[in-house]
């Protein structure tokens, strides 16, 4: 390599709250980057003492992390660049923490096709913000009728394989692509919803749908569709991962499945611990989700998931909508959340509400999810890139238009009063994002 | 007067976007108010100047005969202008957004909009980015405040009082805002509701604003004072709520056998379009002696009349505290 000595940047980074969830490690330390690897780390670091050329960044006591992993994030680019582009989601990503971001295929084109999913790779790359993975699309176009390649996908790149926000309903195509993923030992995540029972819904089933006379979608359209998938998952032997899980009902059957033996797992994301139906109020287009914001009881039930490990991950579920999509009467609106920028302080609250240790909810952001994707991420060891965040879990901030990045601004959280931010964000050992004050 | 003056200004609301909320006193001023209209009506000179001057814009997104008709005259009859708009014809056609219309009607300065609209929301939705005061001709299944006021003002001529009344809305509750409305309005003053439909038309949750759910006539009608029919939106089903008219007629129609259970001098009330043979068996729908139908019609022009004018002395406040 041309590039030696003093072009190599040595960053030592000290009197650090060393938080590693892959290793249980917590304590006051510090951590040697070289160039873009961890070369060192622990609380021998802390000793005072100058690294051979190194810039030294003193944490202040702050908590240093694994830069966190996003397992299910939608980008825009290709396609919709007015509600985001790989840029702007980048930007977000890094400003909250997030440095590892796994990409929905729904695009257009659609990541159906090695050729967009190197594009997308490769436009992110040369930007050098948050990594980004692809997933590649279960079916060609996304449209539910035919597999697409699989395996070349994987070997190009995809890490795991969805139609994204849309179901893979058709139970013979399900049946076929676990089996067929089965082969590679690729992993299908499915986005669990019964398409003929949430057709004309709009928000979750139930008083407040009545009362503002909303079409309702039924909890059962995922119950049903997660106990189908365990059904198919025992008869193909392939391996599930369901996304968003939302209701208690479907948790449970996780975790009967879990507990069987069977190879499930699952994630939720923040509005679906953080907010129920109530949230929809007098038609807020910002709290239309899909799936829906549910019943107080299945938050409730989802923060029980999360405390008993059935559910495995929170991923941000960012869903950019540009103005024109939200604002219009409530059925006509476009569903989805910004999220990249919330997923840490919200995550947090389960920290903050005392359902948890700071460190398990780190876990369910950084860890968790790298390992269950097969990811070299989320984990502080020798060797590895050095995606790091520096995080301060009690900074009080307030979700606004004008404090998110993303190009889009349809926060569910927008208003809400949140704590813990990142205070820097550093990928392959570049800082990448620093906040302001 | 001082008195009534008073009461007046007890409703102080900009728009009148929905029945749910309103306090009790706000529905006895508007429907108070709707009375003395009812006498005007009647006569040979039915017209009055209160609103000269005033611009009222009937904005329907849905097509609609009657209630547009209705605000058309009660704008007329208090003496301001009226100007209708079927937008599904015209500029939404275009891509205009919903917005995007009320801003350019905005910008003409009227003083009332009566907005109709097939999302629930919409209206609401709309009166935010405007400066006037909107009345909500019907939302999606949501709203339709003012028919609510209509089949209250009939059914408290008639019985003189709402309070203690039992009535049953029969039929297509589910794609509803009338059934809504009235639900709100009729639990605010104090009457108890009940609701007969299929399974299929029953909105889930719907026991939670208070009514109580029947899947049998006979068993709902029993000693009910009100028999309220909801006309069958077919239009707006997606998919089969029940297998055939003739099925439905059959159980959740009304006919003389099952208006047997209700009191004698029960009322029969429908918003109407009616279908015949359908919802109500048409004889029924033609007996004066208990269907109030042809009433509720009347009585739609009174409450659109009072709700013109209690809108635009409130403008006339706001518009005074500017100056």
């Amino acid at each position: 390599m041309a590039t030696t000595n003093n072009s190599t940047l040595h960053t030592l980074y000290i009197n650090a709250r060393l938080i590693d969830p892959a290793t249980g490690r917590d304590e006051i330390g510090g951590i040697l980057c070289d160039g873009k690897v961890i070369s060192d780390i622990g609380p021998h670091l802390n000793d005072g003492k100058p690294r051979a050329n190194s810039q030294i960044i003193n944490c202040k006591g702050h908590c240093l992390v694994p830069g966190l992993v996003d397992m299910r994030a939608h980008l825009g680019e290709p396609g919709e660049e007015h509600k985001e582009t790989l840029e702007t989601a980048g930007r977000s990503a890094v400003a909250g923490g997030v440095t590892t971001i796994v990409c929905l295929p729904n695009t257009e084109p659609a990541i159906d096709d090695m050729s967009v999913l190197e594009f997308v790779a490769r436009r992110a790359r040369k930007l050098g913000l948050s990594k980004v993975y692809p997933y590649g699309a279960v079916s060609k176009k996304l449209e539910g009728k035919e597999i697409a390649e699989l395996g070349m996908l994987s070997e190009a790149g995809a890490v795991a394989f969805t139609d994204g926000f849309k179901t893979i309903s058709d139970i013979q195509l399900m049946l076929r692509a676990l089996s067929y993923a089965k082969t590679f030992d690729l992993l299908i995540v499915q986005h669990p919803e019964n398409c003929g029972l949430s057709k004309n819904g709009v928000m979750n089933s139930g008083e407040t749908a009545t009362r503002l006379g909303l079409g309702g979608i039924p909890r059962y359209a995922e119950i049903i569709m997660v106990e189908r998938d365990i059904r198919l998952v025992e008869m193909s032997g392939g391996k599930i991962h369901f996304a968003h899980l939302s209701t208690s009902d479907a948790i449970d059957c996780v975790r009967k499945a879990k507990a069987r033996g069977l190879p499930v797992t699952c994630d939720t994301a923040p509005p679906y611990f953080a907010l129920n139906e109530l949230a929809v109020g007098d038609y807020r287009t910002f709290a239309k989700l899909s799936p829906p914001l549910r019943k107080e009881e299945d938050r409730q039930a989802v923060i029980e998931g999360l405390k008993d490990g059935t559910i495995d991950v929170i991923a941000s579920d960012h869903t950019p909508q540009d103005e024109e999509s939200k604002r219009l009467p409530f059925s006509e609106a476009a569903a989805g959340g910004v999220g990249l920028e919330t997923l840490l302080p919200i995550t947090l609250e389960l920290y903050h509400n005392g359902h948890m240790k700071l460190i398990e909810a780190l876990n369910l952001i950084t860890h968790r999810p790298a390992q269950l994707l097969g990811l070299k991420a989320g984990k502080l060891e020798i060797g590895r890139r050095a995606d790091i965040t520096i995080l301060d879990p009690e900074r009080g901030w307030k979700v606004e238009d004008k404090t998110l990045k993303s190009k889009s601004k349809n926060s569910p959280f927008d208003g809400r009063p949140v704590q813990g931010c990142a205070i820097q964000t550093i990928v392959d050992g570049r800082l990448v994002f620093q906040a302001e004050g | 007067m001082n008195t009534n003056e008073q009461t007046y200004l007890c409703y102080h609301r900009r728009h009148l976007l929905g029945i749910e909320g309103l306090t009790p006193e706000e529905i006895t001023i508007l429907l108070n108010r709707s009375e003395t209209h009812v006498q005007q009506n009647r006569q040979a000179n039915k017209k009055k100047s209160v609103l000269n001057g005033r611009t009222i814009i009937n904005l329907f997104f849905e097509d609609s005969t009657r209630t547009r008709t209705s605000f058309e005259l009660a704008g007329k009859r208090l003496g301001g202008d009226v100007i209708n708009m079927s937008v599904s014809t015209s500029s939404v056609k275009k891509g205009e957004t919903l917005i995007d219309t009320a801003m350019t009607l905005n910008a003409m300065h009227p003083d009332v909009l009566v907005v109709r609209h097939p999302q629930s929301g919409a209206v609401s939705l709309l009166s935010e980015k405007v400066n006037c005061a909107v009345i909500n001709g019907g939302d999606g299944a949501h709203e339709h405040p003012t028919q609510a006021l209509l089949d209250a003002l009939t059914i408290r001529r008639r019985l003189g009082h709402l309070s203690g009344l039992v009535i049953a809305i029969c039929g297509d509750v589910l794609h509803s805002r009338v059934a809504r409305s009235n639900i709100h309005l009729l639990n605010t003053m104090g009457a108890r509701v009940r609701l007969i439909a299929p399974v299929t038309l029953i909105p889930s949750g719907i026991e939670h604003l208070g009514v109580e759910v029947f899947h049998n006539m006979d068993e709902g009608l029993k000693d009910v004072d009100i028999v309220m029919m909801l006309r069958l939106q077919r239009e707006r089903m997606q998919g089969n709520f029940f297998p055939s008219i003739r099925e439905y007629f059959n159980f959740f129609g009304l006919d003389e056998a099952k208006l047997a259970n209700a009191k004698d001098n029960a009322l029969i009330m429908h918003p109407g379009p009616m279908n015949r043979g359908v919802e109500i068996d048409s004889d029924l729908a033609d007996d004066f002696g208990r269907s109030v139908i042809r009433e509720q019609v009347e009585m739609g022009v009174a409450v659109r009349m009072a709700c013109l004018e209690i809108l635009t002395e409130n403008l006339d406040q706001s518009e005074g505290s500017n100056l």
